[in-house]
């Protein structure tokens, strides 16, 4: 499998990365590089092999549903780039 | 005050227990040191205010007797590790300026246990990268140079930074975390000792998270009884990553008793690749050979998959990458870039704020879990990770420990590989394996390449079994006597 043009364009916008006109092909043929690199995972029979999910044997722990932190709006909003009335601004969405 | 900074972490907890220093007298020649290492671009930001208030703090503690494992002990961070009121950027332009109301678990620990911060350690933007060359505050430089040489070397990577600020003496010791090599090629690179514990031994909470499934924090130190002591100051519970393992942390520096008669060491003879410089299987043998005398058996094992575990890496890595680095947006930290939209916005400050090889990383995770293409290459190499688990659990049916190299190269020149991305993820051949299947490795100095250059062996283990891996490390690095230090022309 290779990735062409269009293909990198349109996963570049998947990851929301915007990539100029120029730079679609060099990216298709490197991501093409690793991509033929990966390719050799396919000689391995993984017939009756399960995909791993963790590696530690182990069980995500519960807890009780309770509000156990928060309450500091402001250190949360201390680092963005723009606030408005202790929310964080963006640009307009809704037409 | 010169020889204050050739003491191991040990010596200086022994001598500040001792009265013999004051930590604010180790600090302040640490502060200094660090300033005159620059050139060496280790470290990304230095706090030597708050390495000062640490100190005499920590001399207070000693005084009154209360002193923990670290009291008074000057330790760089890297930057992947959130530190309140300090700038952390894990090598991003899309970071920069961004100074977190919170502590990550593993520095919080290291605090409590008296440790003192010099400073924010440089590294691969989002640890991406095997040469630190990928950092936007530029190329940390290892202190070594080749016999009659001046050409730049790389410290290696991700924990370039921290591995060159241990070994030039601008740090004592130095945290490191590890995805596919990031703490055990760097130390290896540099002549230092690195040790990447189980996963799940350290708590994730408060890393820039790079690949959750295979980052684990650890020590990059002088000597292996450092790490050992650093182990056990930043390992621990914590009920904030839901991967921390809830078992006791033993004391490591008990495990060092020098004794491995009659102990089964694993010698994969699949790690014997193609193109390896022969320096590199002399001191392989070198190891063995060193075990050997020690009393220890060595066994022939064999780890079929270990091909596949970098193929396996550059998928399962980029994939958790490309979902992990999604909050970068533009929206809660770090930089904007305008936009007419809110997609735009996004898509703007992503194109500017990242750099090259995460770009690449992002698309090829984007890729690999897009629809009609997760099946054929996430899932396949989910199941090979599960086929490369099987072959150390196999392994270690039979062995106490695996020896192999480290990396299958020395220290090469700054720019060297920068331009084939395949050549420079062939850096991390042997450290990759260890993280797709959540054991312990540790990398020792051994011995000196022909050039003069530092060259690591590597010590796998058990899961949870640590303390295996710090013995047969200890044994290792007594034997090879590794007491080579870097010329300080950067000075």
């Amino acid at each position: 499998m290779s990735v062409d043009k269009a293909t990198v364009a349109r996963i570049a916008h998947l990851a929301r990365i915007a990539v100029p006109e120029e730079q679609l092909e060099p990216l298709a043929a490197e991501l093409n590089q690793i991509l033929a690199f990966v390719e050799q995972l396919n000689e391995v029979d993984t017939g009756n092999i399960a995909p791993m999910a963790s590696v530690a044997d182990m069980k995500l722990r519960r807890r009780k549903d309770e509000i156990t932190d928060g309450g500091y709006a402001e250190d949360v909003l201390k680092n963005a780039p723009a606030t408005e009335h202790g929310f964080f601004a963006v640009p307009k969405v809704i037409e | 005050m010169a020889s204050l900074l050739d003491l191991s972490l040990s010596e200086a907890r022994d001598g500040l227990k001792a009265g013999t220093f004051s930590s604010v007298e180790l600090t302040e020649a640490y502060i200094a040191a660090a300033e005159a290492a620059r050139p060496l671009k280790a470290y990304i930001v230095e706090t030597p205010d708050k390495a000062r208030a640490m100190a005499a703090e920590a001399d207070k503690r000693l005084k009154s007797g209360e002193a923990a494992p670290m009291t008074g002990i000057p330790v760089g961070v890297k930057d992947l590790f959130c530190t309140n009121g300090v700038q952390t950027t894990a090598g991003s332009h899309i970071l920069e300026g961004f100074v977190p109301p919170y502590e990550s678990t593993v520095t919080a620990n290291l605090w409590r246990n008296g440790a003192v911060m010099l400073g924010k350690l440089n590294l691969d933007e989002f640890a991406m990268g095997s040469s630190n060359e990928t950092s936007y505050f530029g190329a940390a430089i290892n202190p070594w140079r080749a016999n009659g040489e001046d050409a730049k070397l790389v410290p290696g990577g991700s924990s370039g930074g921290s591995s060159s600020a241990v070994a030039a003496r601008a740090a004592l010791c130095a945290t490191g975390t590890d995805t596919g090599g990031s703490i055990r090629q760097p130390a290896s690179f540099c002549g230092v000792v690195g040790l990447k514990p189980t996963y799940g031994r350290c708590s994730r909470w408060g890393i820039v998270a790079f690949a959750s499934s295979l980052d684990q924090a650890g020590p990059i130190t002088r000597t292996v009884r450092d790490a050992a002591i650093m182990l056990g100051a930043m390992a621990g519970f914590d009920p904030k990553d839901s991967t921390s393992a809830d078992i006791p942390v033993p004391n490591y520096e008990a495990a060092l008793t020098g004794d491995v008669r009659g102990m089964k060491i694993g010698v994969p003879k699949e790690y014997r690749v193609d193109g390896m410089p022969p320096e590199i299987d002399e001191l392989w043998s070198k190891g063995m050979d060193w075990l050997k005398a020690a009393g220890a058996e060595l066994v022939e094992v064999s780890l079929p998959h270990t091909k596949y575990a970098l193929p396996t890496y550059y998928i399962v890595a980029p994939a958790e990458a490309s979902s992990n680095l999604a909050r970068y947006d533009g929206v809660k930290y770090g930089l904007r870039e305008p936009g007419d939209s809110l997609v735009e916005m996004y898509e703007s400050t992503r194109a500017a704020g990242f750099g090259a090889e995460v770009k690449r990383r992002i698309l090829i995770g984007t890729y690999v879990l897009s629809a009609g293409y997760y099946d054929a290459y996430y899932l396949k190499a989910q199941k090979v990770r599960t086929r490369i688990l099987q072959d150390f659990s196999t392994a270690f049916e039979t062995v106490d420990a695996i020896l192999t190299p480290t990396a299958p190269s020395a220290a090469f020149a700054l720019g060297a590989k920068t331009g084939d991305p395949i050549a420079m993820y062939l850096n991390d051949i042997f450290t990759v394996p260890a993280p797709l299947a959540g054991i312990p490795g540790i990398s020792v100095p051994a011995g000196l390449s022909k050039e003069g250059l530092p060259l690591g062996l590597q010590v796998l283990g058990k899961a949870f079994d640590e303390e295996t891996v710090f013995k047969v490390a200890g044994v290792l690095e007594d034997a090879a006597g590794f007491a080579a230090k870097p010329d300080p022309w950067w000075e």
